[in-house]
């Protein structure tokens, strides 16, 4: 199952400049295609098509980048020609504003033009490989590739872990259980089992269809950063986490009362600081929980805990101890944080002039009033800080989830495939063929599946032998 | 006493008797050394060739120059082609064999081959010249002189057969095991693991009823497994089905206490796929009754294999189980059914050769390589007997790629990842099943055979005739078109859309519904230039020509793929490699190359635990 892997001949496309809320962007497209791609929708800004391939090399033009009759950007665009690029290929370097957003999009209307996401480090890999770069860079290459591959499994490992672990699971268990039922009738036709009816398949396939569909609207452009960065805010009962979240989002929202374990749900909404979105979460209080409906809700706290990039860990300055809070703070970063979580501590119902904060020590906490609205301000500085002390994240959080939707993208389509073929009664082994390539490219994301796992699945489930 | 052979081919099954014959035929003195010269090729288990995945086997052995698909076109006694209601990659051709003749053919062969020689002895151990190999010593105190030694020891290495609470030392039953070349491997260097397997009851088919049973009959028109003038099967004998019930299984567990299996005295791991009769009970506890097939063991014997039913159970057990089964009421049985644990050396051991990486010129082939079946073991036989040859005399080891055979997907599983129970091909185990077809090994392998000096002349001059002609039919194809007038009729009749212009042949054939003999009924020009074809077997010609017209889409497809990784198989890794070194590599990566010590990139991109970003780093030191 080794569609694209090692594949060199294709065009690559990746953001060259760290995303961000910087005025400028570049992406950069390689490979023998690079051309053509961007021919498919670059126009001027009359609207008239532009053939590239007629542009002389190292030429600098102005235009716009269009998805079908939506204009995306005005862009300027760089043409190298192979072999005078840093690949060695044909290259094209699309400037575009700033904005995550359009990033974004220009990314994903690539892809779904013909190329492909590149793999970390791979411009530099090719540079390589066409003699771009001499031997004795490659060590610094390889180590490139090494920690860029690890980031990128790690983000998306914690990514998974948060949102979308359990959903890619059933996808992948579900299309494996399909593919083991076309295999069984292959190899194991002489077996005495009973074998799946083409209606049943079909109905199989088409629920995954569905639900693979379903989750790439979760990765689709820009809905994370439409999403924001989650910013758990998390307390004991009646610390004042829902009077926080009201005032950052200067509404109503969560039910505020002094009676402890109010908040019985989690509840969400993102607010714009400082160009970027952050989804705060307000959470059930962490204590036992007396009825039914709050331990749902402290369960749903825990889990809003792993899915979050930050942490407000607010408490009552005035009743707090030194010794509660640096154990608090140990049991926060062993037991609940990932290590990967920035944790922010913040010490509430606390006038300006108070001099309470000297009990604490080194322990660095930001005081605040939410109830007289306080200091909000140096919490909101510091959530920006971070993020961009931390821009290097947050673009592979973008790459991440597009890499995510392309994955599933190529997966429904070769599903459609797969319908068609049961549809005109196709010999299963045709059949499994597409399945193979559907299994490939969810196990981009889910981890690779094999033959052994298949013929796993196959002798779990039925009286396979003589 | 014997003079000094070119290859010691040890032990005379399936492996040892391809490996005897193909080193033989390319020129070597073989000398063939079994403990029993009256069980040469013995059918120890199933008497029965081929089978899903398996029959693609014996064509490629037979494609080779091998003599597995002679003998069994000699004595086969049912043939079936297996999944023929489904697309052709999976047709498969099965032989039940005439267990007795099947022995004898092979051995009559072997005797008709000048350079193969016999000596019925056991060796112990094995003669080295520092790390090279030079002989084996036998239990009779003979050392034999040899260039190269094959291993196909089989179940016979430290073999322990169990019944009931019985067990006792053999390699099958009634022959002793064999001991002393375990030991003196381990001692150096090498790593050896204990497998188990396992085998049903004999019985005495004038006991049986199978008037209470459902007839298995072979086709109708039988095909064969031989690409050279074997003859045509003229008659068959049926084969019988009938079921356990929940009598039987009640008998059977009241045995459970005494079963090796389940008490903890078998350790070596025993295959999924075939498993006994008490695990199949145990593990699908709600299935109340399980397939059992009668199968004659030969034209003219009235011993009866009943496949289905391996246990390891008592004796007295098996034979009361028996007894509850319709039609075996009055059964008497020959002997029981029992299993055996055996020593076997996990294959990451060797190169793609099946030479040892440790000991140079010593190779190893069939169970002792940890795979189950006669047609896996024949397989690795043949690659043995071909490399023994090679490496003697100097020349580049001959290996088949994933992409052009079953045997390259069974040899690179095996050396690549090992195994860890009994390994058994399977149709899924091949990315490239839609090329490896039973009907195309012949254009697939004999090239590659004859250009070593293996496959013949003869059989060259058919495969190339053979292209040719298929060639130009499909050429005739693509090029003739017919008119709607001629073609509606028929179009109409199979329930296609009708044509309203002139339409290439090649289009009509596309469609799932229209056949070639669709259209050659029906077009008489299509008729005359079949008739003008110079060819040896139009038969076969005609269904080669569909086959790559019909799938010709999923064809390109596969075969795409196949040149995109080809580039990564050309990438030669050399042994002496240090994967330790290097930080960039993940550290899964660093032990696992380290271990199986891949020979191609694309090979090291197949070890588990091996990620793409691994093979760039490669690539990268590599030099690109």
């Amino acid at each position: 199952m080794s569609n694209s892997l090692y594949n060199y001949d294709d065009t690559i496309v990746a953001l060259a400049t760290p995303a961000g809320i910087g005025a400028i962007a570049v992406i950069r497209l390689s490979g023998a295609d690079s051309f053509v791609i961007l021919n498919k929708i670059f126009y001027s800004k009359q609207g008239n098509a532009i053939d590239i391939t007629s542009k002389k090399a190292n030429t600098i033009h102005f235009g716009v980048i269009k998805d079908k009759d939506i204009i995306l950007d005005e862009v300027l665009i760089s043409i190298f020609v192979a072999p005078h690029s840093y690949t060695g290929e044909n290259t094209v370097e699309i400037s575009c504003h700033g904005s995550i957003f359009i990033q974004q999009q220009i990314l994903n209307l690539l892809v779904s033009n013909g190329a492909r996401l590149a793999n970390p480090g791979e411009f530099t890999l090719r540079a390589f490989l066409n003699n771009k770069l001499d031997l004795s860079q490659a060590e610094a290459v390889a180590d490139l590739i090494a920690s860029g591959s690890f980031a990128a499994h790690n983000i998306a490992i914690k990514q998974l872990k948060g949102g979308f672990s359990f959903e890619i699971k059933d996808l992948r268990d579900k299309l494996m259980g399909f593919a083991a039922l076309i295999e069984l009738e292959l190899d194991f036709s002489e077996e005495d089992v009973e074998f799946a009816n083409r209606t049943d398949l079909k109905d199989l396939v088409n629920e995954i269809i569905n639900k693979a569909t379903r989750l790439i609207k979760s990765f689709e452009a820009g809905n994370v950063i439409k999403n924001g960065i989650p910013v758990a805010i998390i307390g004991k009962p009646n610390a004042g986490k829902s009077t926080l979240l009201n005032v950052l989002l200067n509404e109503e929202k969560a039910i505020v009362s002094d009676i402890a374990g109010t908040t019985r749900d989690v509840i969400e909404d993102v607010i714009n600081i400082h160009g970027i979105s952050f989804r705060f979460i307000d959470t059930a209080g962490i204590r036992e929980a007396k009825d039914k409906i709050e331990a749902i809700g402290i369960e749903r706290t825990h889990q809003k805990i792993s899915e979050a990039a930050i942490l407000f860990y607010i408490f009552d300055a005035n009743e707090m101890e030194e010794k509660e809070l640096a154990g608090i703070i140990n049991e926060l970063q062993n037991k609940t944080i990932s290590g990967q979580q920035k944790l922010i501590l913040i010490g509430n119902k606390i006038d300006a002039n108070n001099v309470v904060k000297d009990k604490f020590h080194n322990i660095p906490i930001i005081y605040i009033s939410a109830k007289e609205k306080n200091n909000i301000e140096a919490l909101t500085n510091a959530l920006t800080d971070y993020i961009n002390s931390k821009n290097i994240d947050l673009n592979t959080t973008i790459i991440t989830n597009a890499r995510h939707a392309e994955a599933l993208h190529n997966t429904v389509m070769v599903l459609k495939k797969v319908l068609a073929g049961l549809d005109s009664n196709i010999s299963g082994e045709l059949v499994a063929s597409d399945i193979r390539d559907a299994l490939y490219f969810l196990g981009l994301i889910s981890g690779e599946v094999t033959t052994n796992d298949l013929l796993q699945t196959i002798f779990s489930r039925f009286c396979i032998g003589k | 006493m014997l003079k000094e052979y070119d290859v010691i081919v040890v032990g005379a099954g399936h492996a040892g008797c391809e490996a005897a014959v193909a080193a033989a035929n390319l020129g070597s003195s073989v000398l063939l050394i079994t403990s029993n010269m009256q069980t040469i090729a013995q059918m120890s288990c199933n008497p029965a060739m081929g089978g899903i995945a398996k029959g693609q086997i014996v064509r490629e052995i037979d494609a080779l120059g091998g003599y597995s698909g002679i003998v069994t076109d000699k004595t086969m006694i049912q043939f079936r082609m297996l999944n023929r209601s489904k697309g052709p990659a999976m047709w498969s051709p099965r032989a039940q064999c005439d267990r007795l003749r099947f022995a004898e053919e092979w051995r009559l062969m072997l005797e008709q081959t000048p350079n193969v020689d016999f000596w019925q002895d056991t060796v112990s151990s094995l003669i080295l010249e520092g790390n090279r190999l030079a002989g084996v010593n036998t239990v009779m105190g003979i050392k034999i002189m040899g260039k190269a030694v094959v291993l196909t020891n089989g179940t016979f290495l430290n073999g322990l057969i169990h019944i009931g609470e019985k067990q006792f030392g053999g390699g099958r039953t009634g022959e002793k095991a064999v001991h002393g070349i375990t030991e003196q491997l381990i001692s150096l260097g090498f790593e050896s693991g204990r497998m188990k397997t396992g085998t049903p009851p004999r019985v005495d088919g004038r006991s049986l009823d199978f008037n209470k049973m459902e007839e298995q009959f072979g086709d109708e028109n039988p095909t064969k497994f031989s690409y050279t003038d074997t003859p045509k099967l003229m008659k068959q004998k049926s084969c019988f089905i009938t079921h356990t019930n929940q009598k039987v299984h009640d008998t059977l567990k009241t045995g459970f206490d005494k079963s090796p299996m389940f008490n903890g005295r078998i350790q070596g791991v025993g295959p999924r796929y075939c498993p006994s009769i008490e695990d199949k009970i145990n593990r699908f506890a709600d299935k109340d009754r399980h397939q059992i097939f009668v199968e004659p063991e030969g034209w003219n014997t009235v011993e009866i294999y009943v496949n289905g039913f391996s246990t390891s159970l008592p004796e007295e057990v098996q034979l009361k189980a028996l007894k509850e089964i319709k039609g075996f009421e009055n059964v008497k049985m020959f002997r029981p059914g029992y299993a055996i644990e055996y020593d076997y050396f996990p294959p990451i051991q060797l190169d793609l050769s099946l030479e040892t990486k440790l000991i140079e010129n010593l190779f190893l082939a069939g169970q002792i390589n940890g795979t189950t079946g006669y047609e896996e073991a024949a397989g690795q036989g043949i690659i043995a007997g071909i490399n023994a040859h090679l490496k003697i005399n100097e020349k580049p080891s001959f290996i088949l790629g994933r992409s052009e055979s079953y045997i390259g997907v069974l040899i690179d599983d095996l050396v690549t990842n090992g195994t860890d129970e009994p390994y058994r091909m399977f149709t899924s185990r091949a990315e490239y099943r839609i090329l490896l077809r039973q009907d195309n090994a012949d254009i697939r392998l004999t090239p590659r055979s004859f250009e070593i000096g293996l496959a013949t002349k003869e059989s060259m001059e058919k495969v190339n005739k053979k292209i040719k002609n298929v060639e130009e039919l499909i050429k005739f194809f693509k090029g003739h078109t017919v008119n709607p007038s001629d073609s509606n009729g028929l179009l109409s009749s199979l329930n296609t859309d009708e044509i309203i212009q002139k339409t290439k042949l090649f289009n009509l054939l596309s469609r799932p519904q229209i056949s070639f003999s669709d259209l050659s009924n029906t077009f008489s020009e299509l008729q005359t230039f079949l008739e003008n074809i110079d060819s040896d077997n139009l038969e076969e010609v005609i269904e080669q020509a569909e086959i790559l017209m019909k799938y010709e889409g999923y064809i390109k497809k596969e075969k795409d793929m196949v040149d995109k990784a080809v580039r990564l198989e050309n990438i030669v890794l050399h042994e002496d490699f240090n994967y330790l070194q290097l930080k960039s590599l993940s550290t899964e990566a660093r032990q696992k190359l380290s271990s199986t010590k891949p020979q191609t990139l694309a090979q090291a991109a197949r070890i588990s635990g091996v990620t793409p970003s691994d093979i760039s780093v490669l690539m990268i030191y590599l030099g690109r």
